[in-house]
């Protein structure tokens, strides 16, 4: 790999020093003159149909919204126009929106009573036994009867993982300003033109009429990809009925109630394997909870069915998947979206497979890891960018996994492993139809990245700087980002799907190649005195060869995957039934890191997610209500409860991304949790659920 | 934040003696120490009193020291005070071992044992401590002291038998004489509520000394364990003992755990203390 | 109310009972301070009361009268830790940042992993994994930052 000036540098994060000194502006901390409080009234049923609402308070000085004053469609639009913005007749979950207060004075506004009675329906919590389906997906590859022929023995799991919480430590929150018959809408937010689209379908205004800018987000792992487009419409229908600034912040234990989780899965494996642990059948089912609306249910189900059979080659796959409707709360998008769910499955069910067949649960993986040249499920022939041998061999060598397999047996503690892959971009055709752009603007000041990707913590500023002055050959201080603003910057398509790098950065290296030709051996000071400045646009372009049907669910299904492999030690203590993690290794391929320290940033912070994933968060759910939604009693790690974390970072280059690099913010959530399973199964606790809590740890045990 | 602060009101004695008063005249006053119980539920919006009386800065509620035989803890001391005392090191280690396990640093720094022990949770890290301390409970009021055993402190679900215009200004520990013991079983690594919580003391090295064992989360009230104690120490088996916890203790399904669970790790744990205690003869 | 916020007297018209976060990004316009939770659990509220760490979204103001409070914006921008969490990835989407940065100047000098992994045990962190705050931490109390006019000891 050539040694370069920029990329491949740990330099400094570009909002680095307003982040250490409170100058950060989240958007709490922002003053708006004359703005409203909003409050959500909101359905404390899980489903049935609204009789009567009553307002019994002296309504002086109070906005009241409901869907009546909806001018545009009432729906949050996304992909299918299922889920209303404010619910008009009937509510399918438990915290479902119904109407709006507001008002300047938060006393009164939180002392307003609002009573709603219902009509009752039976509600349906079990998605096995829905009667409304989200989407279903179909792969196949060879004949399943075929490889099932040919196998030696024919080995069954199920697996279950519970809903998971974002827990972005800033919530959801939004200020709405009406602007000249418009809006604009300010907020911690991952993607600023799905706000965009669906504040103009909402209020019924042509495009130009509504801003949508990103405020400094305190995190987002999926969490505010799509759910802020419906908190925005609250405030924004506020705004636009009141005349004034609309202020919607959640507290923790509303944003924990009502907003989007990761979906619970149900997977099942049927697998034919030969004696010398050989794959040569796949038969998988998953089952997604999609809640009570779609949202991005199918796109889950997408990603998840497409990873489900792990980074394996196999001849013979036939996976099944379905997402279905529940009247709970949505689900919706957290990083890693549908792959962490199925390749805890597969994981676990290598580790079955490996006890079945008394073979070391390395060496199982090593005999069936796709190589270069070996098709995925779909289809799809992995090219000389497949590292999935390297990172296992290399974190087998790094944990001596094989030794302590053995030196372990018979004490309280496991060790186990887990082999994965991220695919990154969007699925299939995706990217074509985002028809991403992204702008590098010369300007009196200098040049200015203008994208709508934006930083949510892992970096994207200082990572698309990085790109941008690599290839103008200039200072990276010299680079500056555009605030993610759609009065400025063009759609760069969404900051999910671990595409911000491989994808928009592409895109970014485009622009800066045709400004550098342009520029010449100019300085952009220089050149802009001479011609005045220019803006340059690159839109997204199929890398030639990749083919995909979505139809027949075969061909590329991504671009480029990233490899990785998880080794966990865990301990297991027989009084309390407490599983503690105490070593975790990782070796991840992604292609190139632009910022080694932001990159292990991002694989430290997902194992961590990872771990919670495992081991510590349950969302309890009562009659479709989440009962323990408080910090308190839903928990994520502490600094306890998190093992010191050996990270290794391989390099090895996909030919279209930037420098080489591929993605990496959702891959190292994939990884823990089946290795945390394995270890336990190592260990003697056997669990196929997720999280292994103490309390299933010792049902298993006795 | 759910909760509003207009309409209550919050009254600062300069005093002990006013205070006291203020209970007495001015009631009724929910007495305000470190605000980490008290202001989570007006956070949450479920904190129904009005009216507050702030102890915070009084003399007279701070300190730890040894008086005579008796170790006297003032109702004010934080987490952070007792993990750090030397008096509580020596003679009550498994005080600061509880103080260790709550919250974290800024809890530890804010809160109080008086407020543990007023707030009256079963869950409360500090009360089975108390209990196998034998602690007593020095209550305060207008009209005097009285001071009331630990042991008969709790009379059901987060009810004491303190009055309304009684504030506990301290505990009153004696000598404990053996070893003690503390475990806490809890949701996570820190941070975390007790789903199970356990102190116990025993004088291994006097044959006739008898084991004192309490437990937290187990019951509607922190538990002094007197039977499973007593057969500990007649010398039955622990296989007996544990039979015995299990009709002494009453746990229940919750939010964080199960009943089930908390059967087992209480026999588990009592199977430690009695392993532990009986390793050092 | 009389306090003393970042080494400056003021007087503060707040009901007694209001939180002290309040407070401090309402009405005197540090909003440096974050809401993570109101609970005490998240620890983004941190801030010092006379050299301790407290959660201000537990603390009415009545009860810091008299006493030396020190928020984010009381570090001068150039303290050690500032410097370490950005140069070394202490701080990613930054919300933690200011509660983390807070408790760790209550460490006192040269903590050992362990001391720091206590003393944090109450900030909650969603992005790092901790690992990075752990360098930034330990790297702060050596004096080993990039930073200019910070010379490297030992």
């Amino acid at each position: 790999m050539p040694k370069r000036r920029v990329v491949g540098r740990n330099v400094l994060r570009k909002e680095g020093h307003q982040k250490v000194t409170g100058l950060a502006q989240y958007i709490d901390d922002i003053r708006f003159e004359g703005a409203l409080y909003v409050r959500t009234i909101r359905s404390t049923v899980p489903a049935g149909e609204i009789a009567d609402i009553r307002y019994n308070f002296d309504r002086t000085g109070f906005t009241i919204v409901d869907h009546l004053d909806i001018q545009g469609r009432n729906i949050v639009a996304l992909i299918d126009e299922d889920q209303p913005s404010l619910a008009a007749t009937d509510v399918r979950h438990v915290a479902e929106p119904i109407v709006l207060l507001a008002h300047s004075d938060r006393t009164r506004l939180a002392a307003a009573e609002v009573a709603i009675t219902y009509r009752d329906a039976t509600p349906n919590f079990d998605p096995e036994r829905s009667d409304l389906l989200f989407k279903s997906i179909a792969i196949d590859k060879g004949q399943l009867d075929r490889g099932m022929a040919e196998a030696d023995l024919i080995v069954e799991g199920e697996y279950r993982a519970g809903h998971q919480e974002q827990l972005y430590i800033e919530p959801n929150g939004v200020v709405a300003v009406p602007e000249d018959g418009g809006v604009t809408l300010y907020g911690s937010l991952q993607c600023p033109y799905y706000v965009h689209r669906a504040l103009t379908v909402l209020l019924g205004v042509p495009a130009e009429k509504v801003r949508v800018v990103q405020t400094e987000t305190g995190g987002g792992f999926g969490g505010k990809e799509e759910y802020p487009s419906m908190i925005a419409g609250h405030a924004a229908l506020v705004a636009m009925k009141s005349g004034r600034p609309a202020k919607l912040i959640y507290d923790r234990v509303e944003d924990m109630l009502a907003t989007t989780k990761r979906h619970p899965a149900i997977v099942r494996h049927r697998t034919g394997v030969k004696k010398d642990g050989r794959l040569t059948a796949m038969e998988i089912d998953v089952v997604l909870d999609g809640g009570a609306y779609a949202t991005l249910s199918g796109v889950v189900l997408s990603r998840g069915i497409i990873h489900a059979s792990g980074p394996y080659r196999c001849d013979h796959v036939r996976a099944r998947g379905r997402a279905t409707m529940t009247n709970t709360p949505p689900n919706g998008a957290f990083r890693g979206f549908g792959a962490p769910q199925t390749q805890f499955a597969i994981e676990a069910h290598m580790d079955v497979i490996a006890d079945r067949l008394g073979i070391d649960p390395l060496r199982l993986r090593e005999r069936n890891a796709l190589r270069p040249g070996d098709t995925t499920a779909t289809g799809q022939k992995v090219g000389k960018d497949c590292s999935a041998l390297q990172v296992l061999r290399e974190a087998g060598r790094r944990t001596s996994f094989s030794r302590k397999r053995k030196t372990f047996k018979g004490s309280n503690r496991g060790i186990g492993l887990s082999l994965f892959f991220h695919g990154s971009g969007f699925t299939g055709g995706g990217e074509v139809k985002l028809a991403s752009k992204a702008s590098l603007a010369l300007t009196e000041r200098g040049v200015q990245i203008r994208v709508a990707s934006t930083e949510i913590g892992q970096g994207t500023r200082t990572m698309h700087a990085q790109i941008v002055a690599e290839t103008l050959g200039l200072p990276y201080e010299q680079i500056d980002v555009s605030i993610a603003d759609t009065a400025t910057v063009p759609d760069s398509g969404p900051t999910v799907a671990s595409r911000t790098c491989m994808i928009v950065g592409r895109l970014l290296q485009r622009c800066a190649e045709d400004m550098r030709a342009r520029l010449g051996r100019n300085t952009p000071a220089a050149y802009f005195k001479k011609h005045g400045g220019f803006v340059v646009t690159k839109q997204y372009e199929t890398p030639p060869g990749l083919e995909w049907d979505d139809e027949t669910y075969r061909g590329d299904a991504y671009g480029s995957y990233g490899w990785a492999c998880d080794v966990v030690e865990v301990e297991v203590d027989p009084i309390t039934y407490q599983a503690t993690p105490v070593a975790f290794t990782t070796v991840h391929e992604i292609g190139r890191a632009i910022h080694p320290m932001l990159a292990a940033g991002q694989i430290e912070g997902g194992s961590s997610q990872g771990l919670g994933y495992a081991l510590l968060e349950e969302v309890v759910m009562r009659d479709g209500k989440m009962a323990n939604a408080q910090l308190t009693n839903y928990i994520i790690p502490t600094t306890l409860d998190t093992p010191p974390m050996a990270i290794t970072i391989l390099e090895n280059p996909y030919t279209h991304g930037p420098f080489g690099a591929k993605g990496v913010g959702e891959m190292p959530i994939d990884g823990p949790a089946p290795a945390v399973i394995n270890a336990l199964r190592h260990a003697g606790v056997v669990v196929s659920e997720i999280p292994a809590t103490p309390e299933k740890i010792m049902k298993a045990m006795l | 934040m759910q909760g509003t602060i207009a309409g209550r009101q919050l009254l600062q004695p300069r005093s002990l003696g006013d205070a006291v008063k203020m209970l007495r005249d001015d009631g009724p006053l929910v007495p305000l120490a470190g605000c980490t119980d008290v202001y989570v539920a007006l956070n949450f919006g479920t904190l129904q009193p009005t009216r507050f009386l702030n102890l915070w800065n009084l003399d007279g509620l701070r300190g730890i020291e040894a008086r005579g035989t008796t170790l006297r803890i003032s109702a004010l001391t934080t987490y952070t005070e007792i993990i750090k005392s030397a008096a509580i090191r020596r003679r009550l280690p498994m005080l600061a071992a509880a103080a260790r396990e709550i919250g974290g640093v800024q809890i530890q720094n804010r809160g109080t044992i008086g407020g543990n022990v007023a707030n009256a949770s079963p869950a409360g890290d500090t009360l089975p401590v108390l209990l196998a301390a034998d602690a007593v409970v020095v209550l305060r009021s207008a009209a005097g002291t009285r001071r009331v055993p630990m042991t008969s402190f709790y009379t059901g679900y987060r009810q004491t038998v303190a009055r309304p215009d009684e504030l506990i200004v301290a505990f009153e520990i004696p000598p404990v004489r053996g070893r003690q013991w503390f475990r806490k079983v809890g949701t996570r690594a820190a941070q975390a509520i007790a789903k199970i919580v356990v102190a116990g003391v025993w004088d291994t090295a006097r044959a006739e000394a008898q084991p004192r064992l309490a437990m937290g989360s187990v019951a509607p009230t922190p538990l002094r364990l007197s039977k499973t104690e007593r057969a500990l120490g007649s010398g039955a088996s622990l296989a007996d003992a544990q039979e015995i916890l299990q009709r002494e203790i009453a746990p229940i399904d919750d939010l964080r755990s199960t009943a089930e669970y908390r059967r087992q790790v209480a026999a588990n744990l009592v199977g430690q203390f009695y392993g532990e205690a009986r390793s050092r003869r | 109310m009389r306090l003393t916020v970042n080494r400056k007297a003021v007087t503060v018209r707040a009901h007694p009972l209001t939180r002290l976060l309040d407070v401090l990004r309402e009405e005197c316009g540090l909003t440096g301070t974050k809401e993570g939770c109101g609970e005490g659990e998240c620890g983004a509220c941190t801030v010092l009361v006379d050299g301790e760490a407290v959660n201000s979204c537990l603390v009415p103001v009545a009860q810091v009268q008299g006493t030396r409070i020190t928020t984010i914006e009381g570090l001068g921008g150039k303290h050690p830790l500032q410097r370490t969490f950005v140069e070394h990835g202490g701080a990613q989407c930054g919300i933690c940042t200011p509660g983390m940065i807070m408790a760790a100047a209550a460490l006192g000098p040269r903590p050992s992993l362990d001391a720091i992994r206590l003393g944090l045990a109450g900030n909650l962190c969603r992005c790092t994994g901790y690992a990075a705050i752990y360098r930034s931490v330990r790297l702060a109390s050596r004096g080993r930052s990039k930073g200019k006019g910070q010379r490297a000891k030992a």
